[in-house]
């Protein structure tokens, strides 16, 4: 065993810290205002915000490091996932967007595995460099955790394929350039037998688009409606009619260890620091044994969740399938997100409720916006629930009911 | 990164899972719980021809020369066949305390002794009312010319009635009443003044009260030097925790294997119980559970194995694991119902001893206590 970063893996690792330590604004971490394992409060709240995100996108696509996971022979480094977990772990902890994680990090390898030579000439250089954003367009209405149930169909008419159906929770959709689209092709086949991907352009026309907000007050996900939506045939990627088993495929091996586990000990470390400061009746609350033992236990569960993280990526390297560990990590992250945001607003009790900045605001009222966003943590990407069945039937066999 | 065992861990993993499953198909423990010491001598033999006594004694001192990770792997397979006996309280409190602190002659002589299966040891630290806090034990050694005399009352010495020797944790108090600082005494346990009482515990672990009546030790007795045991002390508990751990991980991954095995073949309602979401999500969280056991278990052993600092690491691992193998045990009496409830079904054994295991060398509390205090609070 070795529980510690071989020599290649200690140098990338440094060589991302100081990249980002160049590339980001130095108080970037202290304004950054999103919760782990949350899905909408957002980034960074200064004022240069837009001109500092587009300079580390530049910098970072320059770096190449928007298609680490790539094979070599698509211009990518074939970094392995120990390394990619690396890269993840370190943006998140310094609190770093995600730049192109759906183009160049979910739908690239995707296409890099299922698609035509044409696809990848026609997609790959231009999602390396940056060209296009994607969003993905899974989740409907009547397919949420249950997603073999969409009903959004596409009709082949000639070269072209008419789509026609209603698309939600669809994050980012309102900005990125296309939609990564699972669609159902053939009606009468069994309902994981019959759907396909497609590349669908945001702007096409008869897509509608209504922003949803959330319970945070802004804009993430959307509705999108898709009234007879004309895309050509080429847009099909990979085998018509097996867009589930691609799905499967990309879910176990491109998001296992996409997780942002740094971001859980930067918060976390953020939220000690706060602790250490602040007083209740005149008594520190850093010498109140409730919060430290709660502190403690969070301090636990994050490092349970790094080493999730190590044993997912280690699989993935040694050519294992980690389809139950990913789900293990994703459900341990998530709650993590959860537990730790109860954990801050019961430590700074009626003070955590406090929306703006007051000059007595404690943790400048991330936990607040942790006790909100968590709620996201465990609903997304397949709820704890999903998580807990794929555990069930895939890891212990246990009988499907 | 690498979290697997060595091929040669592998090996000793398979040996010591196929020698258990060959020495005693059924649990041992269900024999022994009656049995007059607990002490099953013939399988202890057979242990210290194996090897596994000395498995971190280096060989200069007739051991294996193993690492600590090597004696995890055997004290893991002991936590799935519920093992008792006077093992952790020899091969991994004895031999740690004498390579921790003793003199070069202490090890010389010692050594091979528990390699060979000569002694048994058991580690006396508690005094009455005194949970985790060693610092606080009362128990003298009065110096008395070049001799000690140890007044004090011991309580949880786990197998003190089967030991040859009982390491006792005593403050040394000199002629003029000042006191010496903590030290630890290799007493004879038939020596005149060592009373000895065993009680039954939760987990059938055979734990005594001893009293130390003025016991006369000389000065060859002081393990390493007098007044000086506090640091030695403190990496002994973190080693003896992460030795728990390691046992509780065992356990509870049996325990989660019993109840996956028998959700699948418990029918009611016309279908196996396991194919319920409701015990599906309680199978899934303890599957959860163990997962991270044993990499914060595995982490603290082989930071110990490695020489590098590793009291944060085994404070965690000590913290989740007494409270989460006892979860997992739980909830394996759930999915089984009244069946387990019986005594002739295994569970128990298993519910007993992770309890016992969470509530020995600190528990949760205290080890989280310890993260805190890591974290500067």
């Amino acid at each position: 065993m070795e529980f510690k970063f071989n020599e290649r893996e200690e140098a990338f690792r440094q060589e991302v810290e100081a990249f980002l330590n160049s590339a980001l604004p130095p108080d970037w971490a202290q304004k950054s205002m999103g919760w782990p394992g949350g899905y909408a409060s957002g980034g960074y709240q200064g004022d240069d915000a837009l001109e500092s995100l587009a300079r580390y996108r530049k910098m970072l696509i320059e770096k190449g490091w928007n298609t680490i996971s790539w094979p070599r022979e698509y211009g990518g480094r074939e970094y392995t996932y120990v390394e990619q977990a690396i890269f993840d772990e370190r943006t998140s902890y310094f609190r770093a967007p995600n730049v192109d994680v759906i183009a160049a990090g979910m739908v690239a390898p995707t296409i890099l595995r299922v698609g035509t030579e044409e696809q990848k000439k026609k997609w790959i250089p231009r999602i390396a460099a940056g060209e296009i954003s994607m969003w993905l367009g899974y989740s409907e209405p009547n397919a949420g955790s249950d997603l073999a149930g969409i009903q959004t169909t596409a009709v082949q008419d000639g070269d072209e394929y008419v789509i026609h159906g209603q698309k939600v929770w669809s994050s980012g959709a309102q900005v990125a350039d296309y939609a990564w689209l699972i669609v159902r092709t053939d009606p009468a086949a069994p309902r994981h037998k019959g759907v396909s991907f497609f590349l669908v352009e945001t702007k096409s026309p008869g897509i509608t688009i209504r922003p949803l907000q959330t319970i945070l007050g802004n804009y993430h996900y959307n509705e999108v409606f898709f009234d007879n939506v004309r895309v050509p045939a080429e847009n099909l990627v990979g085998e018509k009619n097996r867009g589930f088993y691609h799905l499967m495929t990309a879910l176990d091996f491109e998001r296992v260890i996409l997780v942002g586990i740094g971001g859980f000990k930067r918060v976390f470390e953020e939220l000690v620091a706060q602790v250490k400061q602040t007083k209740r009746d005149g008594v520190p609350l850093s010498d109140n044994q409730s919060v430290r033992l709660k502190l403690a236990r969070i301090a636990t569960e994050i490092e349970a969740g790094y080493l999730l993280v190590w044993r997912t990526a280690e699989m993935l390297d040694k050519g294992l399938s980690p389809s139950v560990e990913s789900s293990v990590l994703k459900l341990v992250a998530t709650e993590l997100s959860r537990k730790m945001a109860e954990v801050a607003m019961d430590i700074f009790g009626p003070y955590s409720l406090i929306e703006e900045n007051t000059g007595f605001t404690p943790f400048r009222g991330l936990a607040l916006r942790g006790y909100l966003d968590c709620i996201s943590a465990t609903i997304g990407a397949g709820t704890s629930e999903i998580q807990r069945n794929i555990i069930a039937y895939r890891g212990l066999d246990l009988p499907r009911f | 990164m690498n979290l697997d065992f060595s091929e040669e861990q592998r090996i000793l993993r398979k040996s010591a899972k196929d020698f258990f499953t060959r020495e005693s198909p059924e649990l041992l423990i269900r024999d022994m719980r009656e049995h007059e010491t607990g002490h099953d001598v013939e399988l202890w033999g057979k242990m210290a021809a194996l090897g596994w006594l000395g498995v971190i004694v280096p060989e200069e001192y007739g051991g294996t020369g193993g690492t600590f990770m090597d004696l995890a792997v055997i004290l893991e397979t002991m936590g799935e066949a519920c093992l008792p006996g006077p093992f952790l309280s020899t091969a991994v409190l004895g031999a740690n305390a004498i390579l921790l602190a003793g003199t070069e002659d202490q090890k010389k002589t010692l050594l091979p002794q528990i390699s060979e299966g000569r002694q048994v040891f058991a580690l006396a630290l508690s005094d009455p009312g005194n949970w985790y806090e060693y610092e606080n034990i009362k128990t003298l050694a009065k110096q008395d010319g070049s001799e000690y005399a140890i007044e004090g009352v011991k309580h949880f010495v786990e197998n003190a009635h089967v030991a040859d020797k009982i390491i006792c944790a005593a403050q040394v108090e000199d002629k003029s009443g000042r006191k010496r600082g903590l030290t630890l005494f290799l007493v004879d346990a038939d020596s005149p003044g060592v009373e000895i009482r065993p009680f039954r515990t939760l987990a059938y672990e055979r734990h005594c009260q001893v009293v130390f009546h003025g016991v006369r030790v000389g000065e060859n007795a002081v393990l390493g030097t007098a007044g000086n045991a506090g640091p030695a002390l403190e990496t002994l508990l973190e080693r003896a925790a992460v030795a728990k751990c390691v046992e509780m991980l065992g356990a509870a991954q049996v325990s989660l294997d019993l109840a996956v095995a028998y959700a699948k073949e418990r029918v009611q309602f016309g279908r196996p119980i396991g194919s319920f979401q409701a015990v599906q999500h309680h199978l899934a969280n303890m599957a959860v559970d163990v997962d991270s056991i044993r990499y914060l278990t595995y982490q603290a052993a082989w930071r110990i194995s490695e020489g590098l600092s590793a009291g944060t690491e085994a404070a965690m691992a000590k913290a989740f694991t007494s409270e989460a193998a006892a979860r997992v045990t739980r909830f394996t009496h759930q999915v089984h119902g009244a069946i387990a409830f019986c005594d002739e079904h295994n569970l128990h054994f298993y519910y007993r001893k992770v309890k016992a295991s969470g509530l020995a060398f600190g528990d949760s509390e205290y080890h989280l206590e310890k993260v805190a205090r890591s974290l500067g609070l």
